[in-house]
């Protein structure tokens, strides 16, 4: 782990500036991701602002008659809240579906958005990975491993991003507000938060360096049931080879592509009155995938369709 | 010499008359342990505050190094040195032993410019505090010359040769008797690189004093550690002290010294100040040994009523060219099934892969993976129940050797386990049960696992207050040793529990080989039992010797030991009074024990039988554990507690091989693909759902004094294959490749339309 | 940097490098060895400490982060010859064999019997509206995040068994 300095912030502004103002600097949070990189010397900053104590830790009800989270809530609390348990049960199970006790008593709710990739190659710091070292290759392409990215994948990187609240979020069209560097407000959907891989798979979001998420809002809840799925090598604390949620008639998926990926075209066939397997087979019919990967297609398919019927938002 | 009739005199621990022997007793170190305060190695507390040390590892599987700059670790905070090839001090040269009795030979760490295995420590920093240390080591840079790598196991069958000093056993004529038999099974199957995964990392403190080490390590067998430390750095053994006392995890992979012992010594003596050194979670995945991957060819042939007349098993393995080890995956296929015709054999390919090694039950665990899905595969054919084609090929001698067993009870586990598990449930016909999107099957498997007997020594000490104290070079690997040494040890002197203590892992005690091959328990146990019925000899002499005793005068055959009390027929004194008035020093005396002449006339194992009941998920392939039950025979069980966690835990390394455990291997750089604990997927929790086993009542005469076998391995072997076999009972999918992930459970489900 | 923290009922200061984890901290500078370092990348669970009364993996936070927090230890919740009812129910199932991930559990057990008690849902609940009830299956995946290799999972659910009635 590089050399540090390490500041608690005052509030949000010292924080968003204090991080704007200095190239190295980065939030810090739960630490539960960050750490874990910065041990690898993966993540190098030179400084950390701590967010984690900001009054951003709560949970409060939206005049449009949905929830706004705060971005320093932990996952655990955020589970456990009543109204979530009873109106977003998709954003309870997923995030229960994740990590362990412990990490998601850690973890928050804006670090879980902006967790890192779990692929092996990332992690290896003696490989090539475009994501760590810009430039350097893909190692990941060409690997033994078979559960990349079967959508959206580039010739630079075919990792996944592998939130399980990310896909819950996604299905249920949440955004995030942010505190941008100049102290402005802005709203982005969470479906817009994180970009594709391209040429440049070390840039994850759309975020400007120093804006920090604030809140998580959650529309109102939609008609229809909720669901979520995942599908995993052993049967707790694991990463996940596939997820999908579902929330009425929008579906996500997870692990499956460099960020969460809305399933447009199973929902698009879902309003047209296609079956649960109509709905998943339309979607992966757009997914890419080398001979390795071929059987995530499969699983993705299958996932969804189930996951699909056990909302009940096929006809 | 001893006779195994020697052993079937009546004796304390047979007779068992004070209760403590089988008794679930507490684990006698279990009080710290659950309160943190047993001190593992790296928790232990120097007598001056340490320095602390991190390893750099190769990143090529093979060549040379060619430059190291480490101009800007040394530069960096708190850096204390940092060694290469180039600067490490003296060692003596790899393999050499100076002193012939010598257990293990030397192994210096930074040795050479030689790149034998990804991971391998090609530098060593050493700063004030372990934040220095670790970023200091990341300043380390270090150029290579890659050379050419076979680190392909699938590719490299050509180059298999046999093992050394190793022929294939033929006896009869397997091929005509296969080409002749009716029905045939011939398959292949898969078992991958595993990894021991102990949760304590290899770790070592070491300081000096004037010319002898201090070392508190993590390691499995004292002598081995001490001696591979003396010849390393060319040293007297007398002037190395190893300490184990707490080991968090062994499996066989901390059976030998790694660089941590090497390294930290060297440093401490370098700086002057204790210095301690662990590897990291990912280090251990390369730098210390795994299960060889082992490819499994079975062949069996059977007349219809299902007796076998042809049967093969042959096993191809990998080890490191530099680290000569053979998986002996074929082994136990010598001694399971009666078959006029057989043939097993190994092959070996020298690879450039970090050093395969022994992991808990090596042979029995990957090898009873292929056998037992064999078994179950021809008992389909054939029509027959899994259980009832192995009753038809029970043998009732040896079927290799022709000797008699000295016990077996594989039928009756198996019998037994049928009933308590409700194997009369299972459906014989493939994907018939179903549990919403489950499909619910059963299977089974039977096990085995030889027995050893190991020479070892034990003292025992009683002193003024009627304490007896046991001292042994031995180690508790979290196995149970310390508390069965203390039953033996009070059973065998008539004390209660409370009276006795246990000191083991430390250099300085009485020699046992230590922890490996569950032999563990027989042989360090045998060895305390030795020196019990010693200082009960020395005790008898002193009281019927004393003028001042009771017992002055008596028959030395009459003397009984019972409850702290020596006593002849109503003449008794306390062995506190006794010992504090006739003997106030105390009385200090060793006992040994050592394989018997004749041991090797029997055939002798532990068995036990398996009984699974998965669920599949038809949706996506997951396998989710539902039921388990293990019936073992292992002699007579000294901790009903401790032994069944052993077996349980055994059991459960099962549940992993099958579902979860591989260290896949990336050929493009001849490293593992998965090394951290997120990725590498031993069982949590959650994976193990009803999970049970019981022992049936058994002592073994043969084995030793006390008629007590391992159970440490036993649980692991062929409790994968009871999984495979209930994967195929649920589904009708027949995988032969562990472990059985979903992507392959699924791509079995779709090519049944499933 | 200066911290003060804490640590079983006793504030305690510290002056350290800012790299420092809780988890190092609590070992190296502390003297309580008793929290354990199996991965230090939360993938084990044997750093499980209480912090504030809520579990966490004390590998992946540094020091720093914890100025002022009330952090319990294994070596807080009892010594031999008092021990807390969660060790007593682990020595006496036997839920332990090498011990090096034990603290983790036990630490871990008290934190997840909290949580249960305040109603906490798991993957396993079936109805996240519903009381939670400790069912094996419910214990199973709540101390999932504490990985024993030796595999005395079956004999950590007796043990939690014993106690989810009476601590919950």
């Amino acid at each position: 782990m590089k050399p540090f300095t390490y500041e608690r912030a005052a509030d949000a502004k010292a924080a968003v500036k204090a991080v704007a103002e200095n190239p190295g600097a980065k939030f810090l949070a739960g630490g539960t991701n960050l750490l874990d990189l910065m041990k690898l010397e993966i993540e190098t900053p030179t400084h950390l602002v701590d967010v984690g104590r900001l009054p951003f830790a709560g949970i409060e009800a939206t005049d449009e008659g949905g929830l706004r989270i705060g971005g320093a809530m932990t996952n655990a609390k955020l589970a456990a809240h009543p109204k979530v348990r009873e109106l977003y049960p998709v954003l309870a199970r997923a995030i229960l579906a994740g990590a362990s006790g412990q990490l998601r008593n850690k973890a928050t709710t804006a670090g879980n958005l902006l967790q890192r990739t779990r692929c092996d190659y990332f992690y290896d710091t003696a490989k090539p990975c475009n994501k760590r070292e810009p430039g350097s290759g893909c190692s990941a392409i060409g690997g033994p491993g078979g559960y990349g990215a079967i959508f959206g994948a580039s010739e630079a990187c075919i990792a996944t991003h592998t939130s399980d609240m990310a896909v819950a979020l996604t299905a249920l069209d949440a955004s995030v507000e942010t505190m941008t560097p100049d102290g402005g407000a802005r709203t982005i959907k969470v479906e817009a938060l994180h970009r594709l891989p391209g040429a440049s798979p070390q840039v994850e979001t759309d975020l400007a360096a120093g804006e920090l998420i604030t809140a998580v809002v959650l529309p109102p809840p939609p008609a229809g049931g909720q669901a979520y799925a995942k599908v995993r090598d052993r049967a707790s604390y694991a990463h996940g080879l596939a997820m999908v949620a579902v929330a009425g008639g929008r579906v996500a998926f997870g692990a499956v592509a460099h960020k969460p990926w809305r399933a447009e075209k199973a929902e698009a066939a879902l309003a047209a009155g296609a079956s649960a397997a109509e709905a998943a087979s339309a979607e992966v019919a757009g997914a890419d995938a080398d001979d390795r990967r071929a059987h995530k297609i499969a699983l993705v398919r299958r996932l969804a369709a189930a996951t699909i019927e056990d909302a009940g938002s096929a006809r | 010499m001893t006779s195994v009739r020697d052993w079937a005199e009546p004796n304390p621990v047979t007779e068992n008359r004070g209760g403590v022997i089988g008794k679930g007793v507490d684990r006698y170190e279990g009080a710290l342990k659950v309160t943190g305060t047993a001190p593992y190695a790296y928790d232990t507390v120097a007598p001056s505050p340490p320095a602390i040390g991190v390893l750099v590892t190769a990143t090529i599987p093979r060549g040379r190094v060619t430059s190291v700059d480490t101009a800007a670790a040394e530069a960096a905070p708190g850096v204390q040195l940092v060694w290469t090839h180039l600067n490490v001090p003296a060692q003596a040269p790899r393999g050499t032993r100076a002193n012939p009795r010598s257990q293990r030979a030397s192994n210096p760490a930074l040795g050479s410019d030689r790149v034998e295995y990804y991971g391998q420590s090609v530098a060593f920093v050493v700063a004030d505090t372990f934040e220095n240390a670790r970023a200091a080591a990341e300043l380390v840079k270090v150029a290579y010359a890659a050379e050419p790598a076979v680190v392909d196991f699938m590719a490299s069958f050509d180059q298999a040769t046999l093992p050394p000093d190793e022929e294939d056993v033929h006896i009869g004529d397997f091929h005509g008797a296969f080409a002749a038999a009716p029905v045939t099974i011939d398959e292949t199957y898969f078992s991958p690189i595993q990894n021991h995964v102990q949760m304590e990392p290899c770790a070592t403190i070491a300081w000096w004093e004037g010319d002898k080490v201090t070392v508190h390590t993590s390691i499995q067998m004292v002598k081995g550690g001490q001696h591979a430390l003396a010849e390393t750095l060319a040293i007297p053994s007398s002037d190395v002290h190893l300490l184990t006392r707490y080991i968090g995890g062994g499996f066989g992979g901390k059976g030998q010294p790694y660089d941590d012992l090497i390294l930290s010594a060297l440093a401490a003596r370098a700086l002057k100040r204790p210095v301690k050194v662990a590897y990291t979670r990912q280090q251990m995945f390369h730098g210390t040994i795994h299960r060889p991957a082992v490819d499994m060819r079975v062949r069996l042939g059977a007349e219809p009523n299902g007796r076998l007349t042809a049967f093969a098993v042959e096993a191809t393995t990998h080890c490191a060219r530099a680290a000569t080890f053979t998986e002996h995956a074929a082994n136990f296929s010598r001694n399971l099934y009666a078959a006029p015709n057989r043939l097993t054999g190994h092959r070996l390919v020298r690879m450039d892969l970090p050093h395969a090694g022994p992991m808990r039950a090596p042979g029995e665990a990957p090898g009873m993976l292929s056998l037992e899905c064999a078994m179950d595969e021809l008992a389909e054919k054939l029509g027959l129940d899994p259980i009832e084609l192995r009753i038809r090929n029970e043998p009732d001698i040896d079927p290799e050797t022709g000797k008699p067993f000295s016990i077996r009870q594989l039928v009756r586990c198996m019998t037994e386990g049928a009933q308590r598990f409700g194997w009369e449930r299972r459906n014989p016909v493939p994907g018939q049960v179903r549990d919403g999107r489950w499909m619910v099957g059963m299977g089974m498997a039977a096990a085995i696992r030889g027995n050893f007997l190991l020479p070892a020594k034990a003292g025992v000490r009683i002193d003024a207050g009627g304490i007896i104290t046991l001292r042994q070079g031995m180690t508790d690997i979290g196995t149970g040793t310390y508390t069965i040494l203390a039953q033996i040890t009070a059973e065998t002197l008539g004390v209660p529990l409370g009276h006795v203590r246990v000191e083991i892992g430390d250099s300085d005690f009485p020699p046992a080989p230590g922890s490996g091959g569950q032999f563990g328990a027989a042989t360090a146990g045998s060895a305390a039992f030795e020196a019990g019925m010693n200082l009960r000899r020395a005790l008898t002499e002193l009281a019927v010797g004393d003028p001042n005793s009771p017992l002055y005068g008596g028959p030395a055959e009459y003397v009984t030991f019972e409850n702290g009390v020596i006593a002849i027929e109503n003449r008794s004194e306390t062995l506190a009074a006794l010992v504090g008035r006739a003997a106030p020093d105390g009385i200090y005396v060793e006992g040994s024990i050592s394989p018997a002449a004749d041991a090797r006339d029997y055939s002798q194992h532990t068995y036990g039988a398996h009984f699974a009941e998965v669920g599949v998920n038809q949706v996506t392939g997951e396998v989710r554990l539902r039921k388990m039950f293990g019936v073992f025979a292992a002699g007579r069980i000294l901790n009903a507690k401790t032994a069944k966690s052993q077996i349980t835990g055994g059991m459960i390394w099962g549940v992993g091989t099958a579902l979860t455990e591989v260290n896949a291997v990336d050929p493009r750089f001849g490293s593992f693909v998965n090394q951290d604990m997120a990725e590498y997927l031993a069982p949590v929790h959650a994976d193990i759902v009803d999970l049970d086993a019981m022992f049936l009542d058994e002592a073994d005469d043969k084995a030793n004094p006390m008629g007590i076998k391992g159970v440490g391995e036993l649980g692991i072997a062929g409790a994968g294959a009871a999984i495979a076999n209930a994967i195929y009972n649920a589904t009708g999918v027949r995988l032969r490749d562990y472990p059985m992930t979903p992507d392959k459970v699924l791509a079995g489900l779709m090519a049944k339309g499933l | 940097m200066r911290t003060t923290i804490t640590v079983n009922g006793t504030a305690r200061t510290l002056d350290v490098d800012p790299r420092t984890t809780l988890l190092d901290a609590l070992r190296e500078h502390l003297g309580l060895t008793g929290s354990k370092k199996g991965c230090d990348h939360g993938q084990c669970g044997a750093c499980t400490v209480l912090v504030n009364g809520v579990r966490i993996n004390s590998c992946l936070s540094i020091l720093a982060m914890h100025d002022g927090d009330q952090v319990t230890t294994i070596e807080g919740l009892g010594q031999p010859g008092a021990l807390h009812p969660v060790q007593q129910a682990f020595l006496e199932r036997d839920a332990l064999q090498c011990g090096y991930c034990t603290p983790g559990q036990i630490c871990s057990t008290v934190g997840m019997l909290q949580e249960a008690a305040d109603g906490w849902a798991s993957k396993e609940t079936a109805d996240l509206s519903a009381p939670t009830a400790l069912t094996d299956a419910e214990i199973r995946e709540r101390m999932s995040g504490n990985i024993c290799r030796c595999s005395a999972y079956p004999q950590i659910l007796a043990a939690i068994r014993d106690l989810a009635g009476e601590v919950a």
